[in-house]
C-alpha cells in the first residue's frame, strides 16, 4: 500500500482512538460514571449542575489530567523523535542531554528548602533549562568551534551524571521522616499532583516545544546525515540545532516539572511510527505527537483504574514500555533503520 | 560558469601545511579529477574547496565571487555535495532521500511541494535509478546507493557537483555505471565536475584535467593524459607503474598497471627536485 495512504489512514484511526479512549477515561475510575451522564455534563445539560460531585470529579480532576497525559506524552514523544535525528542515534530520549536530572535537582531542592508547589515547578523548570546550558558551556569550552554532536552527548551525560549526584546529595540530608519521603514520592513520576496552576505553566510550552518540532521535520531529516552532508543541503546546522534542542529542553523540562520523571515514551514511541512508516520525520513527528498522547493516556488510565490505590505512572511505562519493546523488535526483526 | 581555487593553503598543525598554494580550476562542461596517495590531502582539498573546512590562505571562487560571501541557500543551490556513500543513521526511502536535495530551496519551516517532487523524479530518472522508488535506502547495494546520492545532488539543479570518491568500494558494472553518468553529466548538461579517486584508470576514462599530489604539499595540474604519466604517478605514489593502451572495438581504453613498490629514497627525490 501506498506509505502516504496507510499514514493517513493510521493517524484517522489513532485520532477515533485518542477520542473514544478520552471518553473512556471520563467514566473510568474509582468513582465511575455514566457514558450518558458524561454526555449530558460535556453539552452542559447536567441535573446537577456545578456543584454537583460529578460535576467536580470530571471538570476539575478527569479532564486537565487527561489533557495533560496527551498533552506530555505527545511531548515527550515529539521531543524523542527530534533528539533521534539530532544525534543520528535511534536510541537517544528526550533527556540525552540531562534535562530529565536536573529539573529533578532543581525539584528536590526546592522541596528541600520548604518552598512550594509552583516554586518547585520553577525551579524544576530553572535547573533542566541550567542542565542543557551546562553542556553547552562544556562542549563550548573544549576549544571547537563547532563541536560535534559526539562531544554533545558526552558533554550530557556528564551534565547528567553530575545532577543525578546532586539529587542523591539532596536525598542524604534530608530528613527522613518527612522531607525525603516528599521528594522520593516526587520523584517518581505520576499525574496525580497536577493543578490548574501546574498545567497553566507547562501546557504553553510543551505545546510551544511541540509545535516548532513539527515545523522543523523537513530539516529533520536532513539532520541525521553527517555534518557536512547537512551542511551541502543549505541547511543552518547552527540554528537548527538550537532550535531543536530548545524545543525539546522546554518540552522535557515542563513535562518533568509537572508529573516528575518518566521514562519509555520518547524512545518507544517513535519507535513504533518507525516501524510503521520508515523514518521520514513528516510522518515521524505527527504520528508521535498522536501515539504519544494516546500511549500515555492508556497508561495513566491503568495506573489509576488497576488498582484501589494508584500505581505511579513511570513504573508502569517501563513494566509495560520493555516487553512491548522486545515483542515489536522480534516482529519486525529490528527496526527498519 | 567556472569554480577556480587560487593559492590554497591549508594545515592541521602549524607550520606542517597539507596543501600549499594549490590553484586550479574547472570549467563548464568539463570533468577534473583529483588524485594522490593516502593521505595526501585530497579530502582536505575537496572540504577546503566547499568550504567544510577554511583556507589559512587563498580562496575558492565560482564567476569571480567567493564562497565565502555567498549565502548559505544560495551557494547550495548552485554547488552540490556527494559524499561517499555510507549507510545513513535513519535509512530513508530512495525518493525521500533524493527529495532531501531540494532543501537549498525550502524553508527552515516549509515541506517539499509538487515542484519539488518532479524535479526529484527527474533527477531520479537522470540517474537512472527510478525503480529504485519505494525501497529503503538500506535494502539497495551500494552502486545504487550511490546513484541516489547523484540524484539527490542533481535534484538542488546545481551548476557544479562535487563527488568525493564516487566509484570507490564498487563493482566493475557500477563503477562505469557512475562514470559513464557523471560524463554524460558534464558533457550533455554542462555541469563542471571535480571528483576525487584512488584510480588513474577512472581518471583517464572520465576527466579532461587532472590535479596530483604527491604528499608533501607538492602538485601537479593540467590535462588528464600530461599529468598522469608512468614518472608522475611513480614519484606520487611510489610505486612502478606502466601504462598501456588498447584498441578495442575501435576505441581506445587505458590501463593503469602498477608494479613493484619503489624504495622511500628514491620516491623523496624526486618530489623533492
Amino acid at each position: 500500500m501506498d506509505i502516504r495512504k496507510k499514514y493517513l489512514l493510521w493517524m484517522a484511526g489513532m485520532a477515533a482512538a485518542v477520542l473514544l479512549f478520552s471518553i473512556f477515561a471520563l467514566c473510568a475510575g474509582q468513582y465511575h460514571i455514566d457514558p450518558v451522564r458524561v454526555f449530558q455534563e460535556l453539552t452542559g445539560r447536567a441535573p446537577g449542575g456545578t456543584a454537583d460531585n460529578v460535576h467536580t470529579v470530571l471538570f476539575n480532576i478527569r479532564i486537565p489530567r487527561i489533557l495533560m497525559t496527551l498533552i506530555a506524552g505527545a511531548g515527550l514523544a515529539s521531543s524523542g523523535a527530534a533528539f533521534q535525528s539530532l544525534f543520528a542515534n535511534p536510541l537517544a530520549t528526550p533527556d540525552t542531554l540531562g534535562v530529565a536530572n536536573g529539573a529533578s535537582f532543581g525539584a528536590v531542592l526546592a522541596i528541600l528548602m520548604g518552598f512550594g508547589a509552583v516554586e518547585v515547578q520553577l525551579m524544576a523548570l530553572a535547573f533542566g533549562v541550567l542542565a542543557v546550558m551546562l553542556v553547552f558551556f562544556v562542549t563550548r569550552g573544549m576549544g571547537q568551534r563547532n563541536p560535534s554532536m559526539l562531544m554533545v552527548i558526552l558533554a550530557g551525560i556528564v551534565i547528567s551524571s553530575l545532577f543525578s549526584a546532586l539529587v542523591s546529595l539532596v536525598k542524604y540530608v534530608a530528613d527522613p521522616q518527612d522531607v525525603l519521603p516528599v521528594i522520593t514520592f516526587w520523584l517518581i513520576g505520576r499525574f496525580s499532583e497536577i493543578t490548574r496552576a501546574s498545567m497553566l505553566m507547562s501546557v504553553p510550552l510543551i505545546l510551544a516545544g511541540c509545535i516548532l518540532i513539527y515545523l522543523l521535520r523537513f530539516r529533520l531529516n536532513a539532520l541525521s546525515l553527517s555534518e557536512d552532508e547537512a551542511k551541502a543541503l543549505g541547511v543552518n546546522l547552527r540554528l537548527i540545532r538550537i532550535l531543536v534542542i530548545a524545543a525539546a529542553a522546554m518540552t522535557t523540562a515542563s513535562v518533568v516539572s509537572v508529573c516528575g520523571v518518566i521514562g519509555w515514551v520518547g524512545l518507544l514511541v517513535p519507535h513504533i511510527a518507525r516501524m510503521l512508516f520508515g523514518n521520514d520525520n513528516r510522518f515521524i513527528v505527527p504520528a508521535s505527537i498522536l501515539f504519544g498522547g494516546l500511549f500515555m493516556l492508556v497508561i495513566d488510565t491503568i495506573a489509576r483504574c488497576a488498582t484501589t490505590s494508584e500505581i505511579p505512572v513511570s513504573i508502569l511505562t517501563a513494566v509495560i514500555g520493555a516487553p512491548l519493546f522486545i515483542i515489536l523488535l522480534r516482529r519486525t526483526g529490528g527496526m527498519r533503520l | 560558469m567556472s569554480i577556480e581555487v587560487c593559492a590554497g593553503t591549508f594545515s592541521y598543525r602549524k607550520n606542517t601545511p597539507v596543501l600549499q598554494d594549490v590553484s586550479f580550476s574547472a570549467e563548464s562542461g568539463e570533468v577534473v579529477a583529483i588524485l594522490g596517495p593516502n593521505g595526501a590531502g585530497k579530502t582536505t582539498l575537496m572540504k577546503c574547496l566547499l568550504g567544510f573546512l577554511p583556507w589559512e590562505r587563498g580562496f575558492t571562487r565560482i564567476d569571480d565571487q567567493y564562497i565565502r560571501d555567498i549565502k548559505g541557500k544560495e551557494l547550495w543551490k548552485r554547488i552540490a555535495y556527494v559524499p561517499q556513500a555510507r549507510e545513513p543513521a535513519f535509512s530513508y526511502r530512495t525518493e525521500d532521500m533524493v527529495l532531501l536535495g531540494r532543501s537549498p530551496y525550502l524553508g527552515n519551516f516549509s515541506v517539499p511541494g509538487k515542484k519539488d517532487y518532479e524535479i526529484a523524479a527527474r533527477a531520479m530518472e537522470t540517474a537512472g535509478i527510478s525503480h529504485l522508488r519505494g525501497k529503503s535506502c538500506s535494502q539497495i547495494s551500494g552502486g545504487e546507493l550511490q546513484l541516489v546520492l547523484i540524484a539527490r545532488a542533481l535534484a538542488a539543479e546545481p551548476e557544479f557537483l562535487i563527488l568525493d570518491e564516487p566509484e570507490s568500494g564498487l563493482d566493475f558494472r557500477n563503477q562505469i555505471v557512475v562514470l559513464d553518468l557523471i560524463r554524460r553529466l558534464s558533457r550533455e548538461q554542462g555541469l563542471t565536475v571535480i571528483i576525487n579517486t584512488h584510480y588513474p584508470d577512472h581518471a583517464l576514462r572520465v576527466s579532461d584535467h587532472a590535479l596530483l599530489l604527491f604528499g608533501n604539499g607538492a602538485y601537479l595540474f593540467g590535462r588528464t593524459e600530461h599529468m598522469l604519466t608512468e614518472d608522475h604517478m611513480r614519484a606520487a605514489f611510489g610505486v612502478d607503474i606502466a601504462i598501456r593502451s588498447a584498441l578495442i572495438n575501435e576505441k581506445q581504453y587505458t590501463a593503469v598497471l602498477p608494479l613493484e613498490l619503489i624504495g622511500r629514497e628514491e620516491k623523496d627525490t624526486w618530489t623533492n627536485r
